[in-house]
């Protein structure tokens, strides 16, 4: 894989699973984004924040080779993907985690079989796969939902079945497009609970696109404490870093990057604005 | 009203050829690949060459009759009866098993893989497929274009076969002629070329049926409105396209294996 593709210039793999360097795209003559600059880190998560049509959801393609941008260059686990052939793509995509906006799921196929998608394609024994896809619904508590098909599912079971068919290969990287979206608050509530035990038991580092600000708060705010197998809030005066970040997009710019106090203290008056 | 824009219409149009061209040849190329989905390909076959079985059968079995009653009319004024079976044998090894068989299967299979696959497209399956590290040309369009190929090419000789006894069936019954004489004509009449002719047409036609009707699915937008566009213009397109090629292919046949 990778062939004749730059490393990472910004730290290689582990320091940096993504960065974005000057990247630009546009449709039909109009830009979406311009000359964006970012990277994340290991171990981060980075939540993309912006009103509809500021290229959030592109950025996520874009980090999985979907698209190409018109100019800039794109690293992802430390291989420049603008510079990847599509075969090659193919490989570097079996690294990464990608819940989709409408869950994608294969409405043709049960639960088991979306959810082993990647463990059938490498041709493990059905034991091994079935032991695997009963570990990875757990997470999700869903192990009841094996032969169901994606129909027959809740909208936020159908998202926690993405995120059980994202985790399963165990993925070096996440990207979770809108994974609330249209869920009511407490479906929305157990799913952001599911990325903070990714987030903080995996430390898998990750892409968060979402329009709830809720959300994205409630991920900065808390923590997965393993023994009680619980979120919890973060203690007052024990400042606990939840290595989470956020990126503000408006005209096809970055406006913001920081943490959520750095965001909530913002002067900004369009931030500000955003906020309330 | 926005106006309309001849340039961009042809930048559509030739940007269309040039992806359709390239998914084609992928979807052949891909065949000498790893990996290789057999068993993706095995289950298209069945859907495609044992799922069109009774529709073939049918419109093979009838097309058969009808030419042996419309070909009397003519034979008979010139006390050529016995000629039914060569007539009706040449027509259907030729040209309408082929290309009946194939604008069935057309019909059917097209617009099944268009509605298919644009299904996937808009809810983001494909993109969700490639997310996982598989090529969808891979996956989805070599499996059916392979499969294609071949059951299209049993089909038509399944056609042909039940053309010949439909007419058969028109000769004994409504013309009183003689079994073994229809038969005798109709097999001594096909020569090498007729056979050749008619049994590479399929193979050209399945490839077609398989990749427009892929093509257009992987091309779908716009939501349900938009597969249904997809799975309209498979269908006419495949159709139209088999009848064009055919016309090209038989000329090349003709030079290749000389028919009498």
């Amino acid at each position: 894989m990778a062939n004749g593709a730059q490393s990472d210039p910004a730290g290689g793999e582990q320091k940096h699973p993504i960065v974005f360097e000057k990247v630009s795209i546009g449709f039909e003559g109009n830009p979406v984004l311009e000359e964006i600059s970012f990277s994340l880190e290991h171990g981060e998560t980075k939540i993309l924040l912006g009103v509809s049509g500021s290229g959030k959801t592109l950025i996520l393609k874009l980090a999985l080779g979907l698209i190409k941008p018109d100019s800039g260059r794109i690293y992802v686990l430390g291989h420049e993907i603008t510079q990847l052939k599509e075969d090659d793509l193919f490989a570097l995509r079996r690294m990464i985690g990608m819940v989709f906006q409408e869950s994608a799921l294969f409405d043709s196929l049960s639960v088991e079989e979306n959810v082993a998608y990647r463990l059938f394609e490498e041709h493990l024994s059905y034991e091994e796969i079935h032991r695997r896809v009963i570990e990875a619904l757990r997470f999700v508590e869903l192990e009841n939902t094996v032969d169901l098909y994606p129909s027959e599912l809740s909208g936020g079971m159908r998202r926690r079945v993405a995120i059980a068919r994202a985790i399963i290969t165990e993925p070096h990287l996440l990207l979770y497009d809108s994974p609330t979206g249209g869920l009511d608050p407490v479906t929305s509530t157990t799913i952001i609970e599911l990325l903070v035990k990714q987030r903080d038991v995996y430390q898998t580092s990750a892409l968060l696109v979402t329009h709830r600000l809720q959300d994205a708060y409630l991920m900065a705010t808390h923590h997965f404490n393993r023994q009680a197998n619980r979120m919890e809030t973060n203690p007052e005066g024990e400042p606990v870093d939840t290595h989470t970040r956020f990126l503000l997009l408006r005209d096809c710019r970055i406006i913001f990057q920081g943490t959520a106090t750095e965001l909530a203290s913002s002067s900004d008056p369009y931030i500000r604005d955003y906020l309330s | 009203m926005e106006l309309f824009s001849p340039t961009e219409f042809a930048k559509d149009k030739i940007l269309s050829v040039q992806e359709y061209t390239l998914l084609s040849w992928h979807s052949l190329t891909n065949l000498f690949k790893q990996p290789r989905y057999i068993a993706d390909t095995l289950q298209q076959a069945d859907v495609i060459g044992v799922g069109s079985l009774p529709i073939v059968i049918l419109t093979g079995f009838f097309t058969g009759a009808v030419l042996a009653l419309q070909s009397a009319n003519s034979l008979t004024r010139f006390g050529a009866l016995s000629f039914t079976g060569q007539l009706v044998s040449l027509s259907m090894v030729r040209e309408l098993g082929p290309v009946l068989t194939g604008l069935m299967v057309a019909g059917r299979n097209a617009s099944g893989m268009a509605s298919e696959l644009g299904s996937m497209k808009v809810t983001e399956q494909i993109d969700a497929m490639r997310a996982l590290g598989t090529d969808p040309g891979k996956k989805l369009v070599t499996p059916r274009v392979l499969s294609t190929m071949v059951m299209l090419f049993f089909l038509t000789i399944i056609s042909d076969l039940v053309g010949l006894t439909g007419g058969s069936m028109v000769a004994v019954l409504l013309l009183r002629l003689d079994a073994n004489e229809y038969w005798n004509y109709a097999w001594r009449s096909l020569a090498m070329g007729d056979v050749f002719q008619g049994l590479v047409k399929p193979v050209f036609f399945g490839f077609i049926i398989a990749s427009v009707g892929c093509y257009y699915g992987l091309s779908a937008r716009g939501g349900t409105q938009g597969v249904g566009r997809a799975t309209t213009q498979a269908v006419v397109a495949a159709s139209v396209l088999i009848l064009v090629v055919d016309f090209f292919l038989t000329r090349l046949l003709m030079v290749i294996v000389p028919v009498r």
